[in-house]
């Protein structure tokens, strides 16, 4: 067992002999967050008093939600035999929706430590994270987490991972986050297995930059790892995506918080601060390097995020409107991925849409919304992006179901995924049901062990972005696990169904969905309109249409009662404070021609019935 | 009354009203109401203030009460002194509960004779009490007319005994004709109160309560629709699934029945909720048998409401006593206000109060009353067939019978 380091390694003078650069790959639960503080607690970074839960992710929704949402670098001292080594912990986010951010992460190690609760087995956005790191060749250290717990079946998943990786059942660690048993373990595994980072010192600077953090105080802070060359206080150095340059007013490490240095050497992770606002003047994947003597060729590999799903969000009361723009234009400075642009809704105001990488993204960015800046919003039903070709050959990409195109329309393509499902093999026939009846195409199942099973299909990203990860969640009792990426796309037969109301249509409610479909939309919107709008004083029809062609129709009957019958020992007080209620009720409906709709008939309908039932409770 | 009290401000222990109550007062009426909060039973749907205990301590038992309510008339005879608001002989006094007849009928006399000897009454005052069918005798309403008491409000509610056992009423249906048989020999007016719309209540079964009402020959009837209130029995029922839940367009059905079925036998409505016997003229309400204590809510009158949880009002000041007997007893005991909050209305307040009551009245709202804001809103309540057209144009807003049964709405679309 290896003390606590007695003097760590000084940044910017640290031999990369002695450096170890990881990740830990694990999914949402597993306990990364826990085995990572052991970590900081064990090499002594973090003094027991200063520990505090999870203490990485900063975020309180990260905190809440036992996710992390953005990945930092902690520099930890660990002694072998006497030599005090520098270890990098690069954290990595662990959905699906930033695949790009954890593939820069894992581009910044050598090694990745592939973290599985020993009651649960590998998941889905495990092994998809699994396959990245291997094809970036990372040594792999394969460890089950909370073998503490009475449920955990630490040989049956042990066997699991070895036949994963490849390798011995007997290699694969067990360790408990919780009670640190077998993390100092680990941390010897760490310096022994993962190789060293090679790097040219002499060679110009060359700095992969693998995230980067808006913080209101100190301006963007950039993640970087250092593979040729070094950074140096005072320099001005180069995106070379861009060519901007910025003088480098602090470089350092954190351990756990920033501590700056003389610098950052070869293998070396740790941030820097220029004193841009914006993130996008910070991008993730790109190089760094110095401006007087520049690079000639950068580390490659650098991508633009790519907006996958749209939704439009809209303040509940529109005079909020100013206070969306600027939030979402704060939120923009922190996330390269957020996009947005105005837009109007005749039944929900001003707004905005707003392109996320997926819907946690955008659950995250909406949460962030409401709880940060305090904001009540509706959301649209999230759409993809569809390119629309016109009879007259003109291509029309429309995010927001009511721009689609009324005219003539030649072929709609869409955008697919693949997607690999891991789940129990009893549930193979519910999965291939519900993958079948999403329009999926099945591509391959293996067989991880002898019950657990992958899947893998090829499927619109329109029929998983609703509410697909709830309905396989509720098919599989909950053990199945999802992972996508974009894979292409190819043309269907879509259609947009309308709905109005008293004949008015209603934009928020518009949808484009496959033809056999259309009908399902329309008779579930009608019906569902049916109960959340309350009686008129007249008859309210309900319509569901493609085109001009009606092909659902519900009816809201005529109201008959709606007075207070007695009014008990003069009891006025009270029936006036009942009429203040309605007539608050009544500031609370958006109106469709003559229809009062409230605003929760809005959210409700654009609600899938899951999460109405998680509300309801 | 409704079990929740309001939220207002808090009310002074000597009972002092602010200076605006006083103003004007002169040319008002003047009411009494008396709360006797006691029941033998308590019914399943019911959330009114009372209770079934003859013993609650503290001066508030059954057999203390008439002397604490009497406290309270002598209390607000001096508050009102104080307050600057002129003494005027009451001209309606009204008995609600709970179930007044419960306590002997010297008790309620008792009580009736403080207020007069406080403020006197107007000639031809009204003097009602509730009733329920089961809790009188010939001799007790005698001996309540001998105390000057003019009229009786018999709680029937229904003539189908499986709807009585829904709502928990002990009285057989034909108690009812003979308790009126009583009163009438007694020769007090009688009004009857229904109730619509209880779970398990067919159309029949509401048609057989209105001809039986009709059969004992009222002189008034009033029909309220069952409103569910939480936390009742009959709430928990519903849930439960026990007993089936109460439907708005049945009850609006069961309306116009009660409306067509009233009106045939010559009664006329002179308020959403209220018919009366030869009512009719360009002023319902003015007929001999409208209850005029009810009007008196309806047109913002001035009373005091002497009980516990009973509310008052004078001049634009409304309160309203504490709830429990006990802690009620205990503030008279002390010398104090039994009142928990009371609110003093702002004149929008008031204007606003004056559309929302006045307009559930047949003699209308005189358009003048209502905002400019909501004028334009008075020809869409007429095209919608919600106010009578040609009462608009002589410059008063009188519901339609479709508009008395969507009363709230047009309300709603009257104040801004």
């Amino acid at each position: 067992m290896s003390p606590m380091a007695r003097t760590a390694p000084v940044p910017a003078a640290t031999d990369p002999s002695i450096i170890r650069n990881f990740c830990i790959i694990a999914h949402i639960d597993h306990g990364k967050s826990t085995l990572a503080d052991r970590m900081l607690q064990f090499t002594g970074v973090v003094q027991p008093r200063d520990m505090k839960a999870q203490y990485l992710d900063r975020m309180d929704i990260e905190r809440e939600r036992g996710i992390t949402i953005k990945s930092q670098a902690v520099r930890m001292p660990w002694e072998v035999e006497g030599t005090a080594y520098a270890l990098n912990m690069i954290d990595t986010p662990g959905h699906v929706d930033f695949t790009y951010e954890v593939s820069r992460s894992l581009a910044a190690c050598e090694g990745a430590v592939l973290l599985v609760d020993a009651a649960q087995g590998i998941e889905a956005q495990t092994l998809a994270n699994l396959y990245l790191a291997m094809e970036n060749d990372l040594t792999i250290i394969p460890v089950l987490n909370k073998i503490d717990l009475p449920a955990a079946q630490p040989e049956k998943y042990a066997e699991e991972l070895a036949n994963l990786i490849g390798g011995d059942p007997a290699d694969v660690l067990k360790v408990s986050g919780k009670t640190g048993v077998g993390v100092e373990g680990l941390l010897d595994r760490i310096v022994a297995d993962i190789p060293a980072p090679v790097g040219d010192a002499a060679a110009p600077a060359r700095a992969m930059i693998f995230d980067s953090v808006y913080d209101t105080y100190r301006g963007v802070v950039t993640y970087v790892r250092v593979v040729d060359g070094s950074l140096n206080p005072r320099e001005r150095i180069q995106m070379m995506s861009t060519k901007a340059s910025h003088e480098l007013l602090e470089i350092g490490v954190i351990s756990p918080e920033p501590i700056p240095s003389k610098g950052l050497g070869v293998g070396e992770v740790g941030y820097l601060i220029t004193g841009v606002k914006d993130v996008r003047q910070s991008k993730v994947g790109d190089t760094i390097t110095n401006l007087s003597k520049p690079a000639a060729q950068s580390l490659g590999g650098y991508q633009d995020p790519k907006p996958m799903v749209f939704s439009g969000l809209y303040p509940l009361d529109g005079s909020d409107y100013p206070d969306l723009r600027d939030a979402l234009d704060k939120l923009k400075l922190n996330d390269a991925a957020l996009v947005y642009e105005p837009e109007t809704s005749a039944a929900l105001g001003f707004g905005f849409r707003v392109g996320f990488l997926g819907l946690l993204h955008l659950e995250i960015v909406r949460e962030r919304l409401e709880r940060e800046f305090n904001l009540d919003l509706i959301s649209t039903a999230p759409n993809v992006i569809y390119d629309v070709t016109l009879e007259d050959t003109s291509v029309v990409t429309v995010t927001n179901p009511s721009e689609f195109p009324t005219g003539k329309v030649k072929e709609v393509r869409e955008p697919m995924v693949s997607a690999t499902i891991l789940a129990p093999n009893e549930f193979v026939g519910a999965i291939m049901e519900l993958c079948q009846g999403r329009r999926g195409q099945m591509k391959g199942m293996d067989y991880l062990s002898e019950d657990r099973v992958e899947l893998r299909y090829w499927i619109p990203l329109a029929e998983i972005v609703f509410d697909f990860f709830d309905q396989l969640k509720s098919k599989t009792r909950g053990y199945a696990s999802l992972d996508w990426k974009a894979d292409g796309e190819q043309a269907a037969d879509l259609v947009k169904v309308d709905i109005l109301l008293q004949g008015e249509q209603v934009d928020a409610f518009s949808a484009i969905t496959h033809r056999d479909k259309a009908y399902a939309y329309g008779t579930m919107m009608t019906a569902k309109l049916r109960e959340l709008i309350p009686r008129q004083q007249f008859e309210v029809p309900i319509q569901a249409a493609i085109g001009s062609r009606i092909i659902a129709r519900e009816n809201i009957r005529a109201i008959r009662k709606d007075v207070l019958a007695k009014c008990y020992g003069g009891d006025i007080t009270r029936k006036r404070k009942l009429l203040e209620k309605q007539k608050e009720g009544k500031k609370r409906m958006k109106m469709v021609g003559r229809v009062e709709v409230p605003q929760e008939a809005f959210i409700a309908a654009l609600t899938t019935d899951e999460s109405k039932d998680k509300a309801k409770k | 009354m409704p079990s929740a009290l309001p939220l207002g401000d808090p009310a002074p222990a000597d009972g002092v009203l602010p200076p605006q109550a006083a103003v004007g007062a002169g040319e008002r009426g003047f009411s009494l109401y008396a709360h006797i909060p006691f029941c033998a039973v308590r019914c399943g749907y019911c959330d009114f203030n009372t209770y079934t205990a003859t013993e609650l301590g503290g001066g508030a038992s059954q057999a203390a009460y008439a002397a604490t309510a009497a406290s309270e008339v002598r209390f607000a005879a001096a508050a009102l002194d104080a307050s600057g608001v002129p003494r005027r002989p009451m001209s309606t006094v009204f008995f609600g509960g709970g179930t007044p007849t419960i306590l002997p009928a010297s008790d309620l006399a008792a009580i009736l004779a403080a207020a007069v000897d406080a403020w006197g009454l107007e000639p031809g005052a009204e003097i009602t009490t509730e009733a329920n069918p089961d809790s009188v005798t010939p001799a007790s309403l005698e001996a309540l007319a001998e105390a000057g008491f003019t009229r009786v409000s018999f709680g029937m509610q229904s003539a189908v005994p499986h709807v009585l056992k829904v709502l928990d009423r002990t009285h057989s249906p034909g108690r009812v004709p003979e308790a009126v048989r009583w009163a009438r020999d007694a020769g007090l007016d009688v009004s009857l109160d229904l109730i619509y719309g209880t779970p398990g209540e067919s159309m029949a079964d509401w048609r057989a309560s209105l001809d039986a009402a009709l059969a004992c020959d009222p002189d008034h009837v009033s029909a309220y629709a069952l409103i569910v209130e939480d936390g009742t029995k009959l709430a928990a029922q519903i849930r439960r699934g026990e007993v089936p839940e109460t439907d708005d367009d049945e009850h609006a059905e069961k309306y116009e029945l009660a409306d067509a079925v009233l009106a045939e036998a010559g009664y006329a409505w002179y308020e959403v909720s209220n018919w009366a016997r030869g009512a009719g003229g360009d002023s319902p309400e003015g007929a001999r048998y409208a209850c005029r204590h009810n009007l008196a809510y309806w047109n913002g009158g001035d009373w005091w409401g002497i009980g516990p949880g009973a509310h008052s009002h004078v001049g634009g000041v409304r309160w309203w006593n504490v709830k429990h007997p006990t802690a009620y007893a205990g503030r008279l005991a002390r010398g104090e206000s039994p009142a928990a909050g009371r609110e003093t209305l702002d004149a929008e307040t008031r204007h606003t109060e004056r559309v929302l009551l006045g307009l559930r009245l047949a003699s209308g709202l005189p358009v003048a009353d209502v905002p400019v804001e909501g004028r334009a809103a008075v020809a869409g309540l007429i095209a919608d067939g919600l106010v009578e057209g040609p009462a608009a144009l002589r410059g008063r807003l009188v519901l339609t019978l479709r508009g008395r049964l969507l009363a709230d709405a047009a309300v709603r679309r009257l104040l801004p």
